[in-house]
């Protein structure tokens, strides 16, 4: 595979949020605002490009038992070292992340490029391919936290302080926040916003010119949604 | 033929080799980056429980370390919890200037709120904030310092000032407001603050304490 299709397919054709609907239990539940949004982001992201570097070096020399079982211990790993870097350096959104932080692990697009992709490639597609998909995810995130956190708080990057150090920045303050759109804020909100982003995505897709037939199987319909 | 039956038992081998070796690899990695953090963490920690109570004690000069001078409290009729609880002594040259609680007010719209609930000697509220809760947002979240400044209706009262009948929200004859659209948290908060000046009321002398406990002290009415 080339870069460009690499970057492709992990911003776009198979975008983890909007085409492959992977890991959308964080983020659906941490997508309250853009701090938390980037925070997860940039998490989760990391942590795929360690994973796929790691996997794509020692993958293809693994017995076909215990490919998952290595995997998943290195994803454990990392996601462990991600988790305690992030409560000595930024504890704020070391708390602002709570569970969803360890719940990386659980995040089926980490194993899911492991086993699909990093495991069969070159080191330098691995790690393309985990900051493409990394930053597809993150897009998402980054989107929905905006969204809901205009709607929900009126302000706009809020809580970027906890990112950047206290002080730094106190966001856009768009309405009091006794005049947001609570709906955004909880639970629903993200799913009915989601499902915006799915809509948009989808539209797109058909408008577009037809694919090359190369490309068909990129852009298949979405697959099924896990964890 | 010979070395058919022998393949399996090598895989199986090999394959429990390279997991053990991946396993004490992974393992070592995150040993040591937690050790390089260790440190970092637990300040982080100390730092924010010192800025929690910051928020309750209100700048209150103090001088002694909070988190090493503690009581254990355990009282299911007044602090809301079978649980026991700690309670930190804040001292200046000594001298208690106040005592930090952490009750919980077991009747929330969601479940069980905690509280931090700062005392001066004298039994009046320094400061109120709320550890924990599970409230709606933008409903019951009042109690979040950053939300609203409700909770502050508790600073200068206590366990008599207003009289004991009175600490109710005034739905139900007390001398509290609640917060419209949100009368079961405001009762909750009310309530539990009121019984947490009571208890205090009842233990002033437990828990001032005049010495510096060698061991930190159990309190069990």
């Amino acid at each position: 595979m080339t870069p460009a299709a690499i970057l492709r397919a992990g911003f776009r054709d198979q975008n983890p949020g909007l085409v492959q609907l992977l890991g959308l239990c964080p983020l659906l539940a941490v997508s309250t605002s853009l701090g938390n949004g980037i925070g997860l982001g940039l998490a989760t992201m990391a942590v795929l490009i360690a994973s796929n570097g790691l996997v794509a070096l020692v993958g293809r020399s693994l017995p076909a038992e215990i490919r998952i079982a290595v995997f998943v211990l290195l994803i454990a790993a990392l996601v462990t070292t991600v988790e305690l870097a992030l409560a000595a350096w930024l504890p704020g959104l070391h708390t602002a992340l709570g569970i969803f932080l360890p719940l990386i692990v659980t995040n089926c697009l980490v194993l899911a490029r492991a086993e699909a992709f990093a495991s069969r490639q070159p080191v330098a597609n691995a790690l393309l391919d985990g900051f493409a998909m990394g930053g597809g995810f993150l897009v998402v995130l980054v989107a929905l936290g905006s969204v809901r956190e205009v709607l929900g708080r009126g302000s706009l990057g809020g809580d970027l302080h906890v990112l950047l150090g206290s002080g730094s920045t106190s966001g856009l303050h768009l309405f009091g926040e006794q005049h947001g759109f609570l709906l955004a804020l909880l639970p629903p909100g993200a799913f009915i916003l989601l499902g915006l982003g799915l809509a948009w995505r989808q539209a797109r897709r058909v408008t577009a010119p037809a694919p090359a037939p190369g490309a068909a199987a990129t852009s298949g319909m979405p697959g099924e949604a896990t964890s | 033929m010979a070395a058919r039956p022998e393949r399996p038992a090598r895989g199986i081998t090999r394959a429990a080799v390279v997991l053990a070796t991946v396993a004490v690899a992974a393992f070592g990695g995150v040993a040591v980056v937690h050790e390089a953090t260790r440190e970092r963490i637990a300040a982080t920690e100390r730092a924010r429980e010192l800025a929690r109570f910051d928020q309750v004690l209100g700048g209150l000069l103090h001088d002694n370390d909070l988190l090493a001078d503690t009581l254990t409290l355990r009282d299911p009729e007044l602090l809301g919890t079978t649980a026991a609880i700690t309670a930190y002594r804040a001292r200046f040259h000594g001298q208690a200037v106040a005592i930090v609680l952490e009750p919980v007010a077991p009747d929330g719209y969601s479940g069980a709120i905690r509280l931090l609930i700062a005392v001066a000697p004298d039994g009046t509220v320094l400061g109120v904030s709320a550890a924990s809760h599970h409230e709606t947002p933008g409903l019951g979240d009042f109690i979040d310092a950053r939300k609203s400044d409700w909770m502050q209706r508790f600073t200068g009262k206590s366990a008599r000032n207003p009289a004991v009948s009175r600490w109710r929200v005034r739905k139900d004859g007390g001398d509290f407001d609640q917060y419209t659209g949100a009368t079961i948290t405001s009762r909750a908060v009310v309530g539990a603050v009121g019984r947490t000046l009571e208890f205090f009321a009842r233990h002033r002398n437990e828990l001032l304490g005049d010495e510096l406990p060698a061991a930190p002290a159990t309190i069990q009415p």
